[in-house]
């Protein structure tokens, strides 16, 4: 008892220390978890946030009653679902070709050229995107288009294109970057099985497909089921900023984070809003509970708990 | 066999240049169109080689320099004192919670390690920070909210103070009669330069490219940061190319907005920074990229 008594009075001086960290995490973190109660209250602010009348699941009955759950939840799933795949497949094969690169010079410079995209705010993403595609002045429009003999295309007005587009961005943005953390896993790779494989007279083709790849499916597996475990949360910035906020392209643009987003900002509807925001919470939070449970099964090591 | 190897190498290095000219294409595209004159951007649209080249954004630019030169100071402001306070408190707090013999170890990392795996989402947050906090249209607005401390930056510091800081040496100059707070200022700070040096790049990039706190807080233009100021260009001309049917005062509206190049112009200000650091901090970027992905 006296040894614990003298560990806090000795710990104290660092306990102190702690307390702007912690602080934060209440008022950033902990407060809002708790501020979802509003979700089954029908705000009123004359009555305060905590006064207001409880309301059950009215908020979510009418959420799920509208055609937009629908479509937030199915563009939500499918472009998180669609970028797993691309950029997982994108990445590891250009972490393979960024590991064959042997001279020093080439292997920074590539390197960095890729995740430059990875450093730019989606604000500025979207005015190279507007520069690539504005009807008027777009590069594609006024330059690639006529070259092919293409009729100019209205990009902002023509909701079909989106999937592409935005795929496309996210691609750019964020593959690089993607793969020098893979890289990172293939050059931890022991070269004695590459010296090895070569005395044998195995090919470079082989030693990709017997070796590299074996040794990092552990790694492209657990990250696969991390972004699984979150493909109820997208890039706000990447569905807010680069369609440029278009009513038009609302069905193939609009994800529940701009879904919440609008119906706060533009529409105040708090109950709608709050509602979406903890479905994604909790769905949210129910994909990352079961894709750590697969990444535990999988390898105890790599479990986040 | 040589001959063979020689066609891959070609092969790898000529896809590896195709996604890196990819990468960098939009950027010269950005620059280009920020030295055309107007004339050959609506004549020709953005091109990587204007019919006209012109310096009049730039000097259109220079005129204006009030509102956008205050604008940057508000993005340094921000970046400079948010990644300091960011460092300062992520490290507080981490340092306690890497020492083995701290009372409820457990129950700290718990704290920690559950923000990350849970939010309550931004109806609730903005409800908390405009209601509770009060902190529209005020400087907190564009420092405090999701970007001053994360937990997954608390946990990859304990780490690196768990791993990296022998604990015999705290003990040593526990020993020899130095406080915790001065053992920790003198002794374990000195030893964590690389992993501070990593977390503080990450939030400056964070905090010089943050429009959300700006745009969702923040709708006194004196308090703009430089990409506030070029997500509200945008706003302006969706808002006004949207209604122009409506009200013969928008297309007037939209002659006072600044032209294409001029747009351009301000974004190349926006990025330059980043551009031009770049090189410099590159190397300390990747290895951040490779200490975040192992955790």
């Amino acid at each position: 008892m006296g040894s614990t008594a003298k560990r806090w009075k000795r710990f104290t001086p660092l306990f102190l220390l702690m307390i702007p960290g912690l602080a934060y995490l209440i008022v950033n973190n902990y407060l809002p978890m708790f501020g979802m109660i509003i979700a089954f209250k029908d705000v009123n602010f004359s009555k305060g946030i905590l006064g207001s009348d409880w309301i059950g699941f009215k908020n979510f009955e009418y959420l799920f009653k509208t055609a937009d759950a629908y479509i937030i939840t199915r563009n939500t799933i499918l472009y998180n679902g669609a970028f797993i795949v691309i950029n997982t497949i994108g990445a590891v094969s250009l972490a393979i070709l960024l590991n064959e690169i042997r001279k020093k010079f080439f292997q920074r410079f590539y390197q960095s050229i890729v995740i430059l995209p990875h450093l730019i705010s989606m604000v500025i993403v979207s005015y190279l995107v507007y520069a690539m595609l504005s009807s008027e002045t777009g590069l594609i429009n006024k330059s690639i288009l006529p070259l092919l003999g293409v009729d100019p295309i209205a990009w902002y007005s023509n909701k079909e294109y989106w999937p592409y587009i935005l795929t496309i961005v996210n691609i750019w943005k964020g593959i690089g970057f993607l793969s020098v953390v893979y890289l990172a896993s293939i050059i931890s790779i022991d070269p004695e099985y590459y010296e090895a494989a070569t005395i044998d007279g195995a090919s470079k083709w082989h030693q990709i497909r017997s070796i590299t790849f074996p040794l990092i499916t552990p790694v492209i597996t657990m990250m696969t089921l991390l972004a699984i475990g979150r493909i109820f949360h997208s890039d706000f910035g990447l569905f807010y900023q680069v369609p440029m906020d278009s009513g038009v392209l609302s069905e193939t643009t609009n994800v529940i984070d701009t879904y919440v987003y609008r119906a706060l900002m533009n529409l105040g509807d708090i109950g709608m809003s709050s509602a979406a925001g903890v479905y994604q919470s909790v769905v949210g939070f129910v994909l990352v509970i079961l894709s750590n449970y697969a990444v535990r099964k999988f390898s105890k090591d790599n479990a986040l708990f | 066999m040589t001959h063979d190897s020689k066609w891959v190498r070609w092969l790898v290095h000529s896809v590896l240049m195709g996604f890196s000219i990819a990468c960098i294409i939009p950027f010269v595209l950005l620059i280009m169109s920020s030295i055309s004159s107007e004339d050959s951007i609506i004549m020709n649209g953005y091109s990587f080689w204007p019919d006209q080249f012109s310096s009049k954004a730039y000097a259109y630019l220079w005129d204006h320099w009030g509102e956008l030169g205050r604008a940057y100071g508000v993005t340094v402001f921000i970046t400079v004192f948010g990644t300091a306070a960011s460092l300062a408190m992520t490290s507080m707090l981490a340092y306690p919670m890497s020492r083995q013999d701290i009372p409820l170890k457990n129950f700290w990392a718990l704290l920690v390690f559950f923000t990350l795996l849970f939010n309550g989402g931004l109806v609730p947050t903005y409800l908390i920070y405009t209601q509770v906090f009060e902190i529209k249209n005020t400087i907190w607005a564009l420092l405090v909210p999701g970007l001053l401390m994360n937990g997954f930056n608390v946990l990859l510091v304990r780490t690196f103070f768990m791993t990296s800081v022998p604990p015999a040496l705290i003990e040593a100059a526990y020993i020899d009669g130095a406080g915790e707070i001065k053992t920790f200022i003198k002794i374990v700070l000195p030893l964590s330069a690389p992993i501070m040096a990593t977390i503080g790049l990450f939030e400056a990039i964070l905090y010089w490219n943050d429009w959300f706190n700006g745009m969702t807080y923040v709708t006194n233009p004196k308090l703009f940061s430089i990409q506030n100021i070029l997500n509200r260009i945008i706003t302006d001309i969706q808002f006004l190319s949207n209604n122009s049917n409506l009200s013969s005062t928008a297309s007037s509206k939209m002659s006072e907005l600044p032209s294409t190049s001029v747009r351009m112009a301000i974004a190349v200000v926006g990025v330059l920074p980043i551009l031009i650091a770049y090189p410099f901090f590159q190397k300390y970027f990747i290895k951040g990229i490779t200490i975040g992905a192992v955790k």
